[in-house]
């Protein structure tokens, strides 16, 4: 019992004014509060107890959330580096696309080379042989001999002039291709930029593939002219839509080998306020469950190694994002695809 | 001798006309050019007497190859000598022109003064 408690029950049991039957009931009243006091007492013990406990539990758990929240720091710092890498290598990639699609026309630009070279030999072995003839028939008194030789010596060397400058403008084509691009808008010839691609593809198909053959079509509209464009860029594209075409009409003369003409046909088109680029193949097509996809980065229905799948993405983020333009695709299963560039004025 | 010529690069003619212009001056050949394996037969069906012809295997459109076949094929009794030409010289395109029937096969760049010699030499 508590000693106050207890000292007042003493003082009960030694008063003599109480009676017996009153300091029992007052004796029986503080046991029953000493009872009392001892449960509350019991009571306050244990929830002492718990919020000790809890308040070990409490610091543990801070310095758990502590260390929680400097490892997410570090994952943080973790994924910026990495998302840093990501885009570096997605610049590389871009590069790599871009080396690919020329490592695929390596080929078609050496043969193009080729053919004009083979011109300039020639016709400067002509003109040689042909400055001899000439100085005989001055020797020989021979004026009007002489005059002819000489015109067609001057033919000679326009012809030499000519195929000199072709080679010039596939090489200088060849090394705008594989510069990065500057970003700046210039007059394009988008005719001539067609027709050169159509025919670099060609000519690269040709090399990787022995038994290719197709039909090359256009119809260019002579009033589009100069356009402001990247044009690099909308070569590349360009390219790359001619490539895709060529893969296709390939393809499909693998399956039909008979009674089948490959046909890659490229029209541009002025309208009011925009022109139109469009690639036409009768080939493969594209089927329904990969057209979503198409545009998709890393999409690619070649076997793996031939295609980095980046051609199209690329092609869409170039038309689209640096030059506001559309890319709309056309296709029948099994037919034909028809790709057309829609560029604003 | 009458010499069909078939190639795509239509300055072959002008180069064609200059390299022998000897022969042609002196009637010891007669050119004619076509641009593609289908002007070609076109060529030979309007009038037969072309004797020689040299292909470009490398051509859009009609190959200089198949040109070959429906020349040895179809043509009539005796068929053409056919050479053929190309820039790509690699053992198919070089096999599949011998079993095709082509009696030469030359790669470009074309050594002007052999195949003067080998036209001499035909018959």
């Amino acid at each position: 019992m508590l000693p106050p408690l207890q000292s007042i029950s003493e003082r009960i049991q030694q008063a003599e004014n109480i009676s017996a039957e009153e300091k029992d009931f007052f004796i029986k009243a503080i046991k029953e509060a000493d009872k009392a006091n001892y449960m509350v007492q019991f009571k306050l013990e244990r929830i002492e107890k718990d919020r000790h406990t809890l308040s070990v539990m409490l610091q543990e758990t801070i310095e758990d959330l502590q260390k929680k929240s400097l490892a997410i720091e570090e994952t943080n710092k973790a994924l910026t580096t990495t998302l840093e890498e990501l885009k570096a290598t997605q610049a590389q990639l871009i590069q790599s696309e871009k080396m690919a699609s020329l490592g695929e026309l390596t080929a078609g630009i050496a043969h193009e080379i080729q053919n004009p070279l083979n011109f300039v030999n020639n016709f400067s072995e002509v003109s040689n042989e042909l400055i001899d003839e000439m100085n005989e028939a001055i020797k020989n008194g021979n004026t009007e001999d002489a005059q002819a030789i000489a015109a067609e010596i001057k033919m000679s060397l326009e012809k030499i002039n000519f195929h000199g400058k072709r080679a010039d403008g596939i090489v200088k084509s060849m090394l705008q291709h594989s510069r990065t691009s500057t970003g700046k808008k210039e007059p394009t010839d988008i005719n001539a930029l067609a027709d050169e691609y159509l025919r670099l593809a060609y000519h690269g198909m040709r090399a990787k593939e022995k038994s290719f053959n197709a039909l090359m079509k256009t119809d260019f509209d002579e009033s589009i002219g100069f356009v402001k464009v990247m044009s690099q860029d909308i070569g590349r594209v360009v390219l790359n839509l001619i490539t895709n075409a060529f893969y296709a009409v390939n393809e499909k003369k693998k399956l039909h080998p008979n009674g089948y003409e490959p046909t890659v046909t490229v029209i541009t088109k002025k309208e009011k306020d925009k022109i139109e680029i469009k690639v036409k193949d009768n080939g493969t097509g594209i089927p329904q469950k990969a057209l979503d996809k198409i545009f998709q980065p890393f999409f690619t229905t070649k076997p793996t190694g031939q295609g980095t799948g980046l051609g199209l993405s690329l092609s869409y983020d170039i038309v689209t994002k640096s030059h506001g333009g559309e890319i709309k695709v056309d296709t029948k299963d099994g037919e034909y695809t028809s790709f057309s560039i829609i560029l604003p004025l | 001798m009458k010499i069909l010529v078939v190639d795509d690069e239509k300055d072959v003619q002008v180069l064609f006309e200059q390299r022998f212009r000897k022969e042609i001056r002196n009637k010891e050949m007669e050119f004619a050019f076509a641009y593609s394996g289908e002007d070609a037969l076109k060529y030979l069906k309007d009038m037969h007497e072309a004797v020689l012809i040299l292909s470009d295997i490398n051509m859009p459109g009609m190959s200089g190859l198949e040109l070959l076949r429906h020349i040895k094929e179809k043509h009539h009794e005796p068929p053409p000598v056919v050479m053929m030409i190309t820039a790509y010289g690699d053992a198919d395109n070089y096999n599949t022109a011998m079993k095709l029937g082509a009696d030469d096969f030359l790669t470009k760049p074309l050594e002007f003064s052999l195949l003067k010699e080998k036209l001499k030499a035909i018959p």
